[in-house]
């Protein structure tokens, strides 16, 4: 059971949604939550955990091979992405922009660009009791998310059964990190506040989901502050709202200091119970 | 003409309200580029007139023929993104994991795949409520390229700078660190850091400054919400200190963003705000440390 936890805009509180019901689940069962924001991942700041394993991630790039090249030029004319050019007599490939597709090097007549591992980021495995926390961080300079997106899923997929529910926390927005991060969930938690730009972003992650094909229910966050055009608007949606989390300085210090939240504030509590017994629900329906 | 770029890492950390003031108290003298076009925001605030608007093209897209398809499975073969799943007997591109490399249609044998130009999004210029101009954007659903849209709005904003002799571009950036935020950086003159004192907050900015860094960009930061936590927000100004940052500002935790948002209002436009004086000083500290 993949559960995504996602928002069009950033710092709505996907990451508290995350790391609170993860660490409220894994009270009554094994639980894995992977951090896919790979950007800026920030749910391993409030997750106190062993860590097990670590390993380097890479994406798969052209290397020119000088000797074997006869300049012909087909390498630079398959690239759609202008990743390998002809300078003179030298082949320059640029790694931040090749998509790892492999044209230039499977038609390259003399095999003259063999494909070489370049290391893009770094996995890390930590377990917490019924708690199993995978995080990956994009090393800096590296522009490209959606391979080690892709990777860190892979990696979930096969270390850990289907029938352990897994908290994905994805990305900010609606491009294509946050498709990658949400492709296979089976459900999706969109996250949002109750202001005009929580509503407008909640617009556009609603019409990702769509296009996707996923389930997906609205968690308010800050609930209290702002407007309530974000409910008149799931009301007139037909889209569940899974819970509101109350708008409460006290949250915002308790995060500020790398802190749960759902174990000091019996609201959130009481919030998050809901949120866990949906997701356990529907957990029962797709194993049946 | 000098370019000023708002980050911050962290989303929600007020990019966005703070890039808003500034473009009102800059008023005619500014060129607004909003370049966050994953989740563009800004115009909530500006009342853009929408006057110019044109599609955006980038990427590709394979389409098969079945008619010409063979099924001999070549394209399948060497997609690397699995991309050409069957279904129902057919081989058929599945949009939103192709890539549009275009591998597929150079080994088909029969040429039954072509591949054709995306819309992915469009792009706007505006008078915005200030009389200034807005060039913005909107990332169509799932789009690939949202740097090459960045790219675009800040290209077009700084000709339409460069004609008009305008003082300052200023960009509000998105989150993150990736193809976007390098989009809406690169070439700028000055960034402004937006942080809160969190700890994913300073954790975020520590790694979007490292890439500010590789750009050899002066940097500024301004702490939004200061007095949420006054521990990890006396982190922050080390951490500026260390490296050199000028710290523009600390702002307090205040909820009239929010009121003032609700209405349409960036906060300095907010009758009944505290932060005005704050954010004036701010915008004017920005000014200073661009010219010096």
């Amino acid at each position: 059971m993949n559960i995504a936890i996602a928002s069009g805009k950033g710092g709505t509180g996907k990451t508290t949604l995350s790391t609170n019901l993860a660490m409220l689940l894994a009270e009554s069962q094994k639980v894995v939550l992977s951090d896919l924001d790979v950007e800026e991942p920030n749910s391993g700041l409030f997750i106190e955990a062993e860590l097990l394993h670590e390993e380097n991630k890479f994406k798969m790039i052209p290397e020119w091979t000088k000797d074997k090249c006869t300049l012909c030029g087909i390498c630079q004319d398959v690239c759609n992405f202008h990743a390998v050019i002809q300078l003179g007599t030298k082949i320059m490939v640029f790694p931040q922009l090749c998509h790892s597709c492999y044209a230039c090097s499977e038609l390259c007549p003399t095999e003259a660009l063999p494909m070489i591992p370049k290391k893009m980021g770094v996995l890390k495995h930590f377990n917490s009791g019924n708690l199993s926390f995978i995080e990956s961080r994009l090393d800096i300079g590296e522009e490209q998310a959606v391979p080690l997106i892709a990777q860190t899923i892979q990696y979930v997929n096969e270390n850990f059964s289907d029938n352990i529910i897994r908290i994905y926390d994805a990305p900010p927005g609606t491009s294509c990190p946050v498709i990658e991060a949400t492709k296979d969930a089976d459900f999706v938690m969109l996250v949002t506040e109750p202001t005009p730009f929580g509503l407008h972003d909640l617009k556009l992650a609603m019409e990702t989901m769509r296009e996707l094909k996923k389930d997906f229910g609205v968690v308010v966050n800050r609930y209290g502050i702002g407007n309530d055009d974000v409910l008149k608007y799931c009301t007139t949606e037909a889209i569940p709202i899974l819970a509101k989390i109350p708008n409460d300085r006290r949250i915002a210090e308790l995060y500020s200091s790398g802190k749960l939240i759902y174990n000091q504030h019996p609201e959130v509590r009481k919030q998050l119970d809901s949120i866990k017994n949906c997701i356990l629900e529907l957990n029962q329906m797709s194993a049946r | 003409m000098k370019e000023i770029v708002v980050i911050s890492g962290k989303g929600g950390t007020g990019k966005t309200s703070i890039t808003a003031s500034f473009a009102v108290l800059g008023g005619n003298n500014v060129v607004v580029a909003d370049c966050d076009v994953d989740a563009a925001d800004m115009h909530l605030l500006m009342q853009p007139d929408f006057a110019q608007q044109e599609d955006f093209y980038s990427g590709e897209l394979a389409v098969i023929d079945q008619d010409k398809c063979t099924q001999c499975g070549d394209c399948a073969n060497v997609c690397r993104y699995g991309a050409i799943p069957i279904v129902d007997g057919e081989y058929i591109v599945d949009a939103l994991s192709c890539e549009g490399c275009g591998y597929c249609a150079r080994v088909c044998p029969t040429q039954a795949i072509t591949n054709i130009d995306l819309m992915v999004g469009k792009w706007y210029v505006s008078t915005i409520k200030t009389g200034g101009v807005m060039v913005h954007a909107k990332l169509g659903v799932g789009a690939d390229n949202s740097g090459k849209l960045v790219a675009k709005v800040k290209n077009e904003a700084k000709q339409i700078a460069a004609a008009t002799n305008n003082e300052y571009i200023i960009v509000d950036g998105s989150p993150g660190i990736g193809c976007p935020v390098v989009s809406s950086i690169s070439g700028a003159n000055f960034v402004v850091l937006v942080t809160e004192p969190s700890v994913s907050g300073l954790h975020d900015l520590k790694r979007v400054y490292e890439l500010v860094k590789k750009f050899k960009i002066k940097a500024g930061c301004i702490i939004n919400k200061a007095d949420i936590n006054n521990e990890v927000s006396g982190e922050i100004e080390k951490f500026l200190e260390k490296e050199n940052i000028a710290h523009i500002s600390s702002l307090p935790y205040d909820e009239t963003f929010t009121e003032a948002m609700t209405v349409g209002k960036t906060v300095v436009e907010y009758e009944k705000n505290k932060l005005n004086n704050s954010i004036v000083e701010s915008w004017e500290r920005v000014q200073l440390l661009i010219n010096n």
